[in-house]
């Protein structure tokens, strides 16, 4: 038998990772990486959730994240994969198109 | 009977006005005299007419403010004072307006003219003969609006329009003087009609309070606006900007004197104030010595004339301030008469002149234009009270009389008023000498019609024979005078004075006339006009300085109040929230620099400071 | 805690954490898979075997390797390497764990403030979670199968060149 709290705890460490990374990494597959870490944590906390409560709930969300997952780095990776003509080097600060003045 | 017919008097030269105004141009020349002249000229029949019937009468026409505790009715009323003001307005209004069809010959504007001057004449007539003081105060304002009209009547040059603009702003502060005045009298005595109000005035307040002497004293200002008097002066030499049949009818005759007309007819009310009657007596010898000295260096005719007004109507209101009436009414009488005639001369000189009016550039006018020299003489012997010839010395007399069995300061205002005797003696005499002897340095053309000559003969007649209305006692005793004004004024008991206060008052205009001669002689005249201006003779000349001192008190102020929210302050501040958004803008701007890493780190930091403040907050 | 949970969540706290910090593409994500790893042994440790099975299967062998396929096609190559970790200096770092400092102090505050529960040591079994997928939440099935359905779309449409 285990304490929620510690699950949970690791799931908060893992996202505040996934954060970090998101934040600091000027790459963008990096980036791209760094949000699966914080959707895995997310799953991680569902499942602790759901054995806290006993029910298969937890479970359940976590095939329903897998699947964001996926659709999510599909779609994404291929806009990668496109923005590679205009950004060869892939620096996400490079793209400003949108600033203003 | 002819009472039904008072309400023609203002009617006439009304109808006169408003015909001239709207049809003045399509009607001719010719046309424009006759109704001008006509108008007013029925006006001094009726008024003869009336005067030849019976007193007292009055005419009441419309209500016109009916509240419940307050109304006024407009109605005329006629009782001696008026009528020997209506008389006067209307005869030798009628005889100015013949004058000036003549005079004006050939201006522009010939039928704006009359309609101004009709109008005058019926605003005029409305104040002397209104039953209520209200009514009073519409024909008030309305002279002072034909004052300004007229003043500025050649409008094109601007000077003429700043003399205008100025005679009406200061006769205007007055007149809020005198509204405050009619304001505290209605509210406390609950009527301005006059009779009434100066019924319950005796009545119910005490002698030498506080209430009646402020009445009288806000209303007395008004006055002394009107009249020109000090302090509030400053506007009558510049109102011989207009042409001189103007300054004669309104600036000497009539609106000038509205002021002693006011305070005669409402004198139960200042009879109530021993010490404001005390301080008309002091300000009007201060503006009697004060209007002579500047007399003594003017070079335009009709200045010095204007500033002989403003010294003769100070010896009315010398008269007015120890109470005597009669005086009062009388000095303005006669100097309705020679002032008019002094007027109406001066402009049939310069009519022959070119319109040049300063005395230093004529000269030896005597043998050239001898019907203006004689009738110039008459007036200015009028002026200066030469003995029993002329209505001035009967007048004065009669005034330096009652002011020396004054009790209190009699005899020091009584030095005061035959030092301005002597002094005025000195100034028209000096214009006399050096307008009409010497060598003649202008050119003179031209000649004069019926129209010129015959108002001028006629008031130069009356100038001889007015003065024996009234007699002093060691020259026959006769008060006719008096006793026709006695209904109204009261009986005013006039003192047997011996010895030398008659013999100074007989001796000084003549002393006078003999200094200016003599001082003519040696040229002293020409050579002082020549020499470049001292201090001193420029503080005299400008009327010791009234205008530098209301250009620093009230001008100045105000036009650096102008300057200062000229650029409208209140709106500039609107303006700095305009800057300060668009200020903002630009620092803001920055902030969108298009890097997802610095959005989602601005993101990160939003939901954190929210998500500590939900958890710690 | 048993020792399963802290091994596990050992190493998949230190793979995390070294995952973010690489220069080249590939190296992270490998860190990344063992980290998921890690994870499907603490969901079968939590008593979740489906949910172990679906980690290791659906997300490190379909999600990450369809990364790392992509990864490769790029061709990341040295010089890439070395411009990725020109940027890692020290300085990039600061605000980010500043906020993330702040964000863990949050967490651990809610964390500790809530009452421990007692669980009962249960294995949820993949017929139960079927059991209620399929019927009770079946909305949300068909909602899933229609975002892949859109995921799907828009790779192909995205990825056509024009």
């Amino acid at each position: 038998m285990i304490a929620w709290t510690g699950p949970a705890a690791l799931a908060g460490a893992l996202f505040l990772l996934g954060l970090l990374g998101l934040l600091a990494r000027r790459g963008l597959v990096f980036v791209l990486m760094s949000i699966e870490i914080m959707l895995n944590a997310t799953g991680l906390l569902f499942i602790t959730a759901g054995m806290r409560w006993g029910n298969p709930d937890g479970q359940i969300m976590l095939i329903f994240v897998l699947n964001l997952a996926g659709a999510e780095i599909a779609l994404g990776l291929i806009l990668i994969l496109r923005l590679r003509d205009r950004l060869p080097t892939l620096d996400g600060d490079a793209a400003t198109l949108l600033r203003d003045g | 009977m002819m009472a039904q017919w008072l309400w023609l008097v203002p009617a006439a030269p009304l109808l006169g006005a408003v015909l001239l105004g709207l049809f003045g141009p399509a009607f001719g020349t010719r046309v424009c005299a006759m109704i001008g002249t006509g108008s007013v000229g029925i006006a001094a029949i009726v008024a003869v007419l009336l005067a030849l019937g019976g007193r007292g009468v009055s005419q009441a026409l419309w209500p016109w403010v009916v509240l419940p505790g307050f109304s006024v009715n407009i109605g005329l009323y006629l009782d001696p004072v008026s009528l020997l003001m209506t008389l006067v307005i209307t005869v030798i209004g009628c005889l100015i307006h013949l004058f000036s069809t003549e005079y004006m010959a050939g201006e522009a504007g010939y039928s704006r003219f009359f309609a101004y001057l009709n109008l005058f004449v019926a605003a005029m007539l409305l104040l002397v003969l209104a039953d209520d003081l209200l009514v009073l105060f519409v024909g008030w304002e309305g002279v002072g609006v034909c004052s300004y009209l007229l003043v500025g009547f050649w409008f094109l040059e601007s000077e003429n329009g700043w003399a205008a603009q100025k005679s009406f702003v200061v006769t205007r502060i007055a007149d809020i003087f005198m509204l405050a005045g009619l304001l505290l009298l209605s509210t406390d005595l609950g009527t301005l009609s006059i009779r009434p109000m100066l019924a319950a005035a005796t009545a119910a307040w005490p002698q030498g309070g506080a209430l009646p002497t402020t009445a009288a004293a806000l209303l007395l200002i008004g006055g002394l606006g009107k009249s020109a008097q000090v302090p509030l002066q400053t506007w009558l030499p510049d109102a011989m900007a207009g042409p001189t049949p103007v300054s004669a009818l309104i600036h000497a005759a009539t609106m000038v004197t509205a002021g002693v007309y006011l305070v005669v007819r409402l004198h139960p009310l200042f009879l109530l104030c021993p010490g404001l009657m005390a301080a008309i007596a002091c300000g009007a010898a201060a503006t009697l010595l004060v209007a002579a000295l500047a007399g003594l260096f003017q070079t335009d005719i009709k200045r010095v004339l204007a500033y002989s007004t403003m010294s003769q109507i100070g010896y009315m209101f010398l008269a007015l301030g120890v109470g005597a009436w009669p005086a009062a009414m009388f000095h303005f009488l006669s100097h309705a008469v020679f002032k008019a005639l002094l007027f109406l001369s001066a402009g049939a000189i310069s009519m022959r002149l070119h319109h040049e009016q300063d005395i230093f550039r004529m000269g030896g006018l005597r043998t050239k234009i001898p019907v203006a020299f004689w009738c110039f003489l008459v007036g200015a012997a009028s002026l200066a009270a030469l003995p029993v010839i002329t209505c001035g010395f009967f007048s004065k007399e009669m005034i330096l009389g009652f002011v020396w069995s004054a009790p209190g300061m009699g005899p020091a205002l009584w030095a005061a008023a035959i030092f301005g005797a002597l002094l005025t003696a000195i100034y028209i005499f000096r214009a006399v000498f050096v307008v009409f002897f010497g060598p003649a340095t202008t050119a003179v053309s031209g000649a004069y019609g019926v129209r010129i000559v015959l108002p001028i003969a006629v008031l130069s007649a009356a100038a001889l024979c007015i003065g024996w209305l009234e007699t002093p006692h060691f020259l026959g005793g006769r008060a006719f005078f008096s006793a026709f004004l006695a209904p109204s004024t009261g009986v005013v008991a006039r003192h047997r004075i011996n010895g030398l206060i008659p013999l100074a008052g007989f001796c000084v205009p003549l002393l006078g006339t003999g200094i200016a001669w003599v001082l003519y002689r040696r040229g002293f005249w020409h050579a002082l006009a020549a020499r470049p201006e001292g201090r001193l003779r420029a503080l005299l000349r400008g009327g010791s300085e009234f205008d530098a001192v209301y250009d620093a008190l009230l001008t100045r102020p105000f036009f650096w109040a102008v300057r200062v929210l000229r650029d409208d302050p209140v709106d500039q501040a609107f303006g700095g929230l305009e800057w300060l958004a668009i200020a903002l803008h630009r620092r803001l701007r920055g902030s969108q620099s298009g890097q997802l890493r610095r959005y989602a780190g601005w993101l990160t930091a939003g939901s954190v400071a929210t998500i500590l403040l939900l958890v710690f907050g | 805690m048993n020792a399963v949970f802290l091994v596990a969540g050992g190493v998949t706290l230190v793979a995390t954490a070294v995952a973010i910090t690489r220069a080249n593409a590939v190296h992270a994500l490998l860190y990344f898979v063992v980290s998921l790893l890690g994870m499907a042994v603490i969901f079968f440790d939590l008593g979740a075997p489906f949910a172990a099975a679906a980690e290791v299967i659906v997300y490190a062998g379909a999600i990450v390797v369809l990364f790392l396929f992509v990864v490769m096609m790029l061709s990341l190559d040295r010089a890439a390497a070395i411009r990725e970790s020109s940027w890692m200096v020290k300085s990039v770092w600061a605000v980010p764990a500043l906020l993330v400092v702040l964000l863990g102090g949050a967490l651990a505050r809610v964390l500790t403030a809530g009452a421990g529960g007692g669980v009962t040591p249960l294995v949820i079994t993949p017929q139960a979670v079927g059991a209620k997928m399929f019927t009770a939440d079946l909305a949300a099935v068909e909602l899933a199968s229609m975002l892949l359905l859109a995921g799907l779309v828009g790779a192909f449409h995205l990825g056509r060149k024009p």
